[in-house]
């Protein structure tokens, strides 16, 4: 895969002194699905906002599609289609009007053919005569993702696109961007939403005050910092944690039918064999094991616990 | 893509268009009421006992007048307005991160505003022709004057628009600087009808110089000679066209 984005050394200071970005190196290949993670003013949506032309960096260089985003803004910008966080529509306008608009603002002959199709895809081509007000939130946001698709972007920004947005909806959406993916187009989508990005993503970066922690494909990652559960589900319950399992990480749950102990895949004994050779040894029957990945939020969150302990 | 982007400037143009249409009723109704009822006050009412200014009938001499308040007024509203909406609804993101230039985006948003303000000032001349007879000296200077002060205004309104940060500040520009400018600029009377020292004192005035050049268009004669109002109308056009380039480049209250 050939590279689609090139970032290096991105900063950006604010008016108020407030910096945003601390030097970001990131590439993002043509057609994958990248998801930027991150806490709320982690710097996600200033590093889109530079990307796509609203906010003006303060060093670094951005490329998009071969062209410089100062220099080449016109090649740049028409690469992207940006849907921001904030629903902003022009209340009054019609569906199909806005869409329209969008195509010709980047600098696109006008092609009814393809509004409808976009149209249709996103199930607003219902829709297409209301005015936008008239509009569920839901429907506004498809419209956000129709005017940013309208001029054919080879990248789709999608900064928080599910944020405020109902499960079924979010699960419609995680299905268009897969759509979408499938038509060969880039997405990179931010969110503080872990299970977007366990759902939908290829790679994940993971950025915190301004700074990438790492950016790895999503298995790896997970691979990598993750920890494993065993479950013992026990045939008998247990009033207390027998004094000879303690201190191992090991506690028990559900009313005292299930004993749980976390381990690290990756550790050279996991201690798995010795665990239940000792409910062997006292006698302690079972009826179930089982084993459940850590989750990305936990991998999460440990690495940016890692990051503000430094 | 290289090269100019008519099609944004297209479809901003007409996205503007749509804007004025919607509000066609109030946006042209409005300058043909004000304009009956400043007939009816200044020309018949006062004018009656006035006569003439300068040798033209009161009622005419207003005329030009009349068309600058209201061009002003709809240039400055029309062209800070449609580029204030979007900062304020927070459409905007849609202009920053398009392929436009700040030439294409200038030429879309004053174009537009530019145009709704023409119109404004064809419908009170054309209402003004039902109470009066109003000659015109100088037909195409006419048509040339009002296209460089609409564009002027609106470029001046744009400027306003980006600069303004509440509905307050977009209005407070228009009504308490331009509007008494324009009273005190003499649209309804000349100049020369002052005593000193308001008269000089009047002299210090833009506007002045602006409606006076388009009397001047009118009448073939106003209250200072023509190249000055000329070189006034140039010198707002330049200044303002320097100031929004210089807040594009900044990213002046547009980006951060």
């Amino acid at each position: 895969m050939a590279s689609i984005i090139t970032i290096s050394a991105l900063t950006k200071v604010y008016a108020s002194g407030f910096a945003a970005l601390k030097g970001i190196d990131l590439t993002i290949e043509e057609g994958e699905i990248f998801a930027l993670l991150g806490p709320n003013g982690a710097g996600k949506t200033t590093l889109i906002s530079i990307i796509c032309g609203n906010v003006n960096p303060s060093g670094g260089t951005v490329s998009v599609a071969g062209h410089d985003i100062v220099t080449g803004y016109r090649g740049s910008r028409t690469a992207i289609g940006l849907v921001p966080q904030e629903l902003a529509t022009d209340s009054f306008e019609k569906v199909i009007d806005t869409v329209r608009f969008s195509r010709g603002l980047f600098g696109k002959r006008r092609d009814d053919a393809l509004v409808e199709k976009i149209l249709r895809d996103l199930s607003l081509w219902d829709k297409r005569d209301a005015r936008i007000l008239e509009l569920s939130g839901g429907m506004k946001r498809r419209v956000m993702i129709a005017k940013a698709l309208s001029h054919e972007p080879r990248v789709l920004f999608l900064d928080e696109p599910t944020a405020g947005v109902d499960v079924e909806l979010r699960r419609d959406m995680w299905g268009l961007v897969r759509q979408l993916r499938d038509t060969g187009v880039t997405i990179i989508l931010t969110t503080h939403y872990i299970e977007e990005a366990e759902e939908m993503a290829d790679r994940v970066g993971v950025i915190t005050r301004g700074e990438l922690l790492l950016v790895e494909d999503k298995a790896t990652l997970m691979k990598k910092l993750g920890r494993k559960t065993l479950t013992i589900h026990l045939s008998e319950p247990l009033a207390v944690l027998p004094p000879a399992l303690a201190g191992r990480g090991i506690v028990l749950a559900g009313e005292g039918w299930r004993l749980e102990y976390s381990f690290d895949t990756h550790a050279e004994r996991t201690g798995i064999s010795t665990v239940l050779r000792q409910l062997g040894d006292l006698g302690i029957g079972y009826k179930d094991l089982d084993t459940r990945q850590s989750s990305l939020e936990d991998i999460f969150v440990s690495l940016v616990h890692r990051e503000e302990a430094a | 893509m290289t090269g100019f982007n008519w099609h944004a400037i297209k479809a901003i143009y007409l996205f503007e268009l749509a804007r004025f249409r919607r509000t066609l009723m109030t946006g042209l109704a409005v300058p043909v009421l004000t304009t009956s009822l400043y007939f009816i006050v200044f020309g018949s009412a006062i004018g009656s006992r006035m006569t003439q200014v300068d040798g033209i009938p009161y009622a005419a001499f207003i005329v030009p007048g009349l068309i600058m308040l209201s061009m002003f007024t709809e240039s400055i509203f029309n062209a800070s307005f449609g580029i204030y909406m979007p900062k304020f609804t927070g459409t905007i993101y849609e202009l920053q991160s398009a392929p436009v230039s700040a030439l294409e985006t200038v030429i879309a948003y004053v174009g537009a505003a530019a145009t709704k303000s023409m119109s404004v000032g064809f419908t009170i001349f054309a209402t003004a022709h039902l109470f009066v007879d109003v000659p015109v000296a100088h037909p195409l200077a006419m048509l040339g004057f009002m296209a460089v002060i609409a564009v002027s205004f609106c470029l001046f309104g744009f400027i306003l628009g980006i600069w303004a940060q509440s509905f307050e500040q977009l209005q407070i520009i228009p009504l308490l600087v331009i509007m008494p400018m324009t009273f005190l600029g003499g649209a309804f009377y000349s100049i020369a009808m002052l005593p000193e020292p308001w008269r000089t004192i009047t002299l210090f005035n833009p506007v002045v110089y602006l409606i006076s050049g388009f009397r001047w268009t009118f009448f073939g004669q106003g209250d200072v000679a023509i190249h000055y109002s000329l070189l006034f109308v140039l010198g707002m056009l330049a200044l303002c066209s320097a100031v929004i380039g210089w807040m594009f480049r900044t990213g002046y209250r547009l980006k951060k």
